[in-house]
């Protein structure tokens, strides 16, 4: 990826769509790549600002210790938990080979 | 057709929630076609819960706040066995199998939902024109979009279809629309009502909240929907507020900052809007004064990193494996690239690369936190200002509804449209917009009252005295 | 301990993946089973349904902070966040874990061989599903198919994170057992290898003497035992050594432990692994622990396996022998030594204690620990009083542990087992030795090896139910 956050390129573009597997036509890339550096230009007056010593918010919430007790609930039905899949072989969901293992 | 008047007068007997519903019916027939407010309807659905509740009522029972009123669903609200589909190709027929907690209490509060709202696909849009089902007009010119990204509850209810709808709001989707389109709509606090079951855009923006035609409904509504949800662990542990019953308190003494940043690039009609809303509220006892929080100006670009960072998380889901659109490929990983490259749309796309890019190894300080600290800058801001007035005031929007496709080339602009609303999503905090008489354009024109954490009555009795000085 | 060539040393340091014991999942209701049907245990959290919210299993907190307390962590407020990575075991392709504050923070582990060994972190976790793949050859490459059920996915895990304080194979190993007893110990995991309860990753690499700056490493996965472990990490710095003495280097990277074939093989890796685009988890909440939650939870754990062998050594009495040293440790490691600890204190002798817990009780799986103490005090007494032989003992053993308890005297009739006379072992022994005439000649010569060969006759011949200790004496006494 370029060094410069602000100058966004279309090699950044295609990356970002592999990592967030999407596949874009040129035509795409070039459009994409000039409308998200647009919104990246918005973001450099936050870039400008010191902001060293600011905490940053993650969540408006204050709260903390949102806990639920041990205790089974039940699972849904069988018909639920498949009503949806594209495929199912032996009550499992079936998807096409599997390159790689698991990062 | 007010539902507070609708619900007595079911619960009274004096009308059946079957007459009322099928009224409703009647109204989509004759204008859904032009508006396109719905994507589904549930007619049989809701005529048999309509005649259930009748026997009920036949029966003495207490039927609840919201006996028989009609109401639409915003379709990224799950619904047991009824299409959710957030308007896009990669959720198109997907029946939940379960209940959001907002349709578990409007069905024990006697509300019957007649079909799911249109709008812009995840939610991602301010004018309903991302919906990959097509586009909802305004009902007060169907050229001009209702906005979004909640267009269809917003269109719905200003063209009567229904007293009352639900949608969501994460950077003012519930706001803008409302402003739009000429009816009430409320961003609550964040936490105040559940969001299990509301399909997540950014989850620590996003807040479900009412759709009215007047702000006493919009009341009922959300006293209905909020309060305390164990299945949502960002819930706040409050019981639903009191509303209706406090409407008529008026704003004598309540301190009211007119807030300039919040009027800035308004057309002239909507700077005019604002100012007269405050007279009403100055001649009913509120003490103004002007105010101004330059930092809300950072709202837009670092919400514009914040929303989409969640987005590209909280979509990654739709990967063709469990439920949805699959297109399928020689190994999993084409599988889920051309799933989800046919299943969504361009904006959603865009934002789900400018989230992953603003998340990713090497940007993550430069955007996402980055915007983290502005937003924290955001809230102190707003709180140093809440420590001089009770309610700030301002623009719902800068202009009135735009034209349809106006925009649609140039997502930089559309995002301009929100430049108003989204502060208060960054803030967790409680806004809600009014109707206050028309641009010159004869469009609808909405001003914002903004407060702090739980302040949702005092907005309300301030939207109330509004209301009531609002130009016919 | 095995050594490395030319003053090579090796830098381990291990994950472990433990599961914990609650009834339900780290974020929803649905059962914390092993084994289910496939897709049972599944709710819209487990399917990462669209709409659908976790919430935090206190349960797992609780289990969490114990497995902190007794790896000496610093126990902290912490959150969770999201790792993204696409994976079609994970449903919502991204795992909710722990960044850059995990539950539990710095601690450490004494091995007992004296070694420190530092604890960087305990963190909470999801689990993901499981994925079995059909068509092509079976292994994960070449198939056509993959199948996924997700029972599994959303099972509390803690993973545990090792400095990189081990310098042998012996020691990984070391560490690896010690640390699945002090879990279970804990009460939080059952410590299960073989079902994936307990996964062990291994960070290897190597360099020239303990002065030199850390090499480059690797991760080795799929390590399902003790023993691959052992064998796995002992492969990985040969192979480092062989490829740095050849003038190469070291790539960084994932390698799978082929157990049959006994090597480490580079695993296909992805892109987003460097890449998981971790950000706070916006559905959940911080835990802060109350120190008054730490505190019951520090009083509540019961004793650590290295205070056990200290306790049971002063228990023995007098300098162990190496033989019990190793019963002692393997008591422990399994968890049985409380039965030790009870039959010492009702009066067994020690050794026979000991030696029974360790070596045959140990070995009768998990329906020991439904064995009422007294019931197994009983019989020990039995084999203690010389009422039952050794090998009878052992045989009543497994009965009443089959039985979950009962009068082992009982069962013991019921097997027939009575002492033997010496008059009738004296005959059983005329007939041995006359149908033996070359074994009893080479065993009178001094071939003590046959001793056994004798030994296993009268056993066979009496059903087992002659005294071992008496048949010696015998056979001593005819040899003259």
């Amino acid at each position: 990826m370029s060094e410069n956050p602000t100058s966004l390129s279309e090699e950044d573009v295609r990356h970002v769509a592999r990592l967030a597997r999407l596949t874009l036509s040129d035509d795409e890339v070039g459009r994409f790549t000039e409308q998200l550096r647009g919104v990246l230009d918005l973001a450099a007056d936050l870039e400008a600002l010191n902001l060293d010593g600011i905490e940053p918010t993650a969540h408006p919430s204050e709260l903390s210790n949102v806990l639920r007790t041990d205790e089974v609930v039940a699972s849904l039905n069988q018909d639920a938990v498949f009503a949806a899949a594209p495929k199912i072989i032996d009550h499992r969901f079936s998807v096409p080979k599997i390159v790689g293992d698991a990062p | 057709m007010s539902a507070l008047r609708t619900a007595q007068d079911v619960a009274d007997g004096e009308r059946s929630a079957s007459e009322v519903v099928a009224e409703s019916f009647r109204a989509i027939d004759q204008r859904d076609a032009e508006i396109h407010a719905f994507l589904t309807l549930q007619r049989e659905q809701a005529l048999g819960e309509a005649e259930a509740l009748d026997v009920r009522i036949t029966n003495g029972e207490n039927v609840g706040p919201l006996a028989g009123v009609p109401i639409g669903i915003k379709d990224n609200m799950c619904q047991i066995g009824e299409v959710t589909s957030c308007a896009s190709r990669i959720l198109e027929g997907w029946r939940p199998p379960y209940d959001a907690t907002v349709i578990t209490k409007l069905k024990a509060a006697g509300a019957i939902a007649v079909g799911k709202t249109n709008m812009d696909e995840f939610a991602m849009g301010s004018s309903t024109e991302n919906s990959a089902f097509g586009v909802t007009r305004n009902p007060h010119d169907p050229e001009k979009v209702p906005g979004g990204s909640s267009g269809g509850s917003a269109a719905a209810v200003a063209a009567s279809m229904v007293p009352l709808s639900l949608g969501s709001d994460t950077g003012g989707s519930i706001r803008q629309p409302a402003a739009l389109c000429g009816v009430v709509g409320v961003k609550p606090t964040y936490g105040l009502v559940s969001r299990y079951g509301l399909v997540a855009f950014a989850s620590s923006l996003d807040q479900i909240g009412p759709f009215a035609n007047n702000v006493e409904d919009a009341a009922l509504l959300l006293e209905v929907i909020a309060g305390h949800d164990p299945k949502d662990s960002t819930s706040l542990n409050q019981p639903a507020p009191s509303l209706v019953a406090h409407l008529d308190h008026g704003v004598r003494g309540l301190r009211i900052g007119i807030c300039s940043d919040l009027l800035q690039g308004a057309s002239d009609d909507v700077a005019t809007a604002v100012a007269q809303a405050a007279a009403v509220l100055q001649g009913a006892g509120a003490e103004l004064s002007e105010i101004s929080i330059p930092e809300l100006g950072l709202g837009l670009s670092a919400y514009y990193l914040i929303a989409p960072a969640e987005a590209s998380s909280n979509l990654a889901r739709y990967d063709g494996v469990r439920y949805g659109l699959r297109v399928d490929g020689d190994d999993v990983t084409a599988m889920n690239t051309r799933s989800r490259t046919a299943g969504f749309g361009d904006e959603v796309k865009r934002r789900i690369m400018l989230g992953t890019y603003a998340l990713s190894a090497g940007y993550y300080d430069a955007y996402y936190g980055q915007a983290q600290r502005a937003r924290t800058l955001i809230i102190q801001a707003f709180a140093k200002a809440y420590g001089s007035v009770d309610l700030i005031l301002g623009a719902t929007t800068p202009t009135t509804a735009f034209g349809i496709g106006e925009k649609s080339g140039d997502p930089l602009a559309m995002y301009q449209s929100d430049i108003c609303t989204i502060p208060t999503n960054l803030a967790g905090h409680p806004a809600l917009s009014v109707p206050f008489g028309k641009g010159v354009d004869q469009m609808p024109i909405g001003v914002q009252l903004l407060g702090p954490t739980l302040s949702e009555q005092r907005l309300f009795q301030a939207a109330r005295v509004i209301e009531q000085g609002a130009p016919a | 301990m095995s050594t490395l060539p030319n003053g090579w040393e090796m830098v381990v340091g291990l994950e472990v993946h433990t599961e914990l014991k609650t009834q339900t999942k780290l974020f929803c209701g649905c059962a914390n089973a092993f084994g289910s049907e496939p897709n049972t245990n599944i709710c819209p959290v487990c399917l990462g349904l669209p709409g659908s919210l976790p919430v935090l299993n206190e349960k797992a907190v609780e289990f969490a902070i114990r497995i902190g307390t007794a790896l000496n962590c610093v126990i902290q407020g912490s959150s969770f966040h999201r790792k993204n990575y696409f994976y079609p075991d994970q449903p919502k392709d991204y795992q909710i874990s722990q960044y850059d504050i995990p539950i539990n923070g710095i601690g450490f582990l004494d091995l007992p061989d004296g070694t420190k060994v530092g604890i960087e972190r305990a963190h909470l976790e999801e689990d993901t599903g499981k994925t079995t793949h059909v068509g092509g050859s079976g292994r994960i490459h070449g198939s056509d198919e993959s199948l996924v059920d997700y029972n599994r996915a959303g099972v509390p895990l803690v993973e545990i994170v090792s400095a990189p304080d081990i310098r042998s194979a012996e020691q990984a190993r070391g560490y690896a057992a010690e640390l699945r007893a002090i879990l279970i110990a804990s009460g939080a995991s059952d410590g299960r290898m073989e079902e994936g309860s307990m996964r062990v990753d291994a960070n290897v690499s190597v360099r020239k003497g303990s002065d030199a700056p850390f090499g480059t490493r690797c991760e080795i996965k799929n390590l399902n035992s003790l023993r691959s472990l052992q064998r796995a990490v002992d492969f990985e710095a040969l192979r480092q050594i062989d490829l740095l003495e050849a003038g190469e280097s070291i790539t960084q990277e994932t390698r799978h432990w082929d157990e049959d074939a006994g090597r480490t093989q580079t695993m296909r890796s992805k892109e987003e692994a460097n890449d998981y685009r971790y950000f706070p988890e916006p559905d959940l909440v911080p835990i802060n622990p109350t120190q008054a939650f730490i505190d019951e939870i520090a009083r509540s754990l019961p004793a650590m396996p290295a205070q056990r062998r200290v306790e049971l050594i002063a228990q023995l009495g007098g300098d162990p022998t190496q033989a019990q040293r190793d019963q002692l440790m393997a008591a422990v490691e399994l968890n049985v030594d409380s039965f030790i600890t009870g039959a010492i204190h009702a009066g067994v002798t020690p050794a026979i204690a000991l030696a029974r817990t360790a070596n045959e009780l140990a070995a009768l799986g998990d329906e020991i620990f439904s064995l009422p103490l007294d019931d197994y005090v009983a019989l020990l007494k039995l084999e203690d009083a010389g009422a039952l032989s050794a090998t009878q003992s052992k045989a009543v053993l497994a009965d009443l542990v089959a039985a979950g308890g009962g009068d082992p005297a009982a069962l013991a009739k019921q097997r027939g087992f009575e002492k033997l006379d010496d008059g009738s072992l004296d005959g059983i022994l005329d007939e041995i030795i006359a149908a033996n005439p070359d074994e009893w000649r080479r065993y009178c010569e001094g071939d003590d090896k046959l001793t056994g060969f004798f030994t296993g006759k009268v056993m066979a011949a009496t059903k087992g139910q002659a005294d071992g200790k008496a048949v010696n004496a015998a056979l001593r006494t005819r040899k003259g």
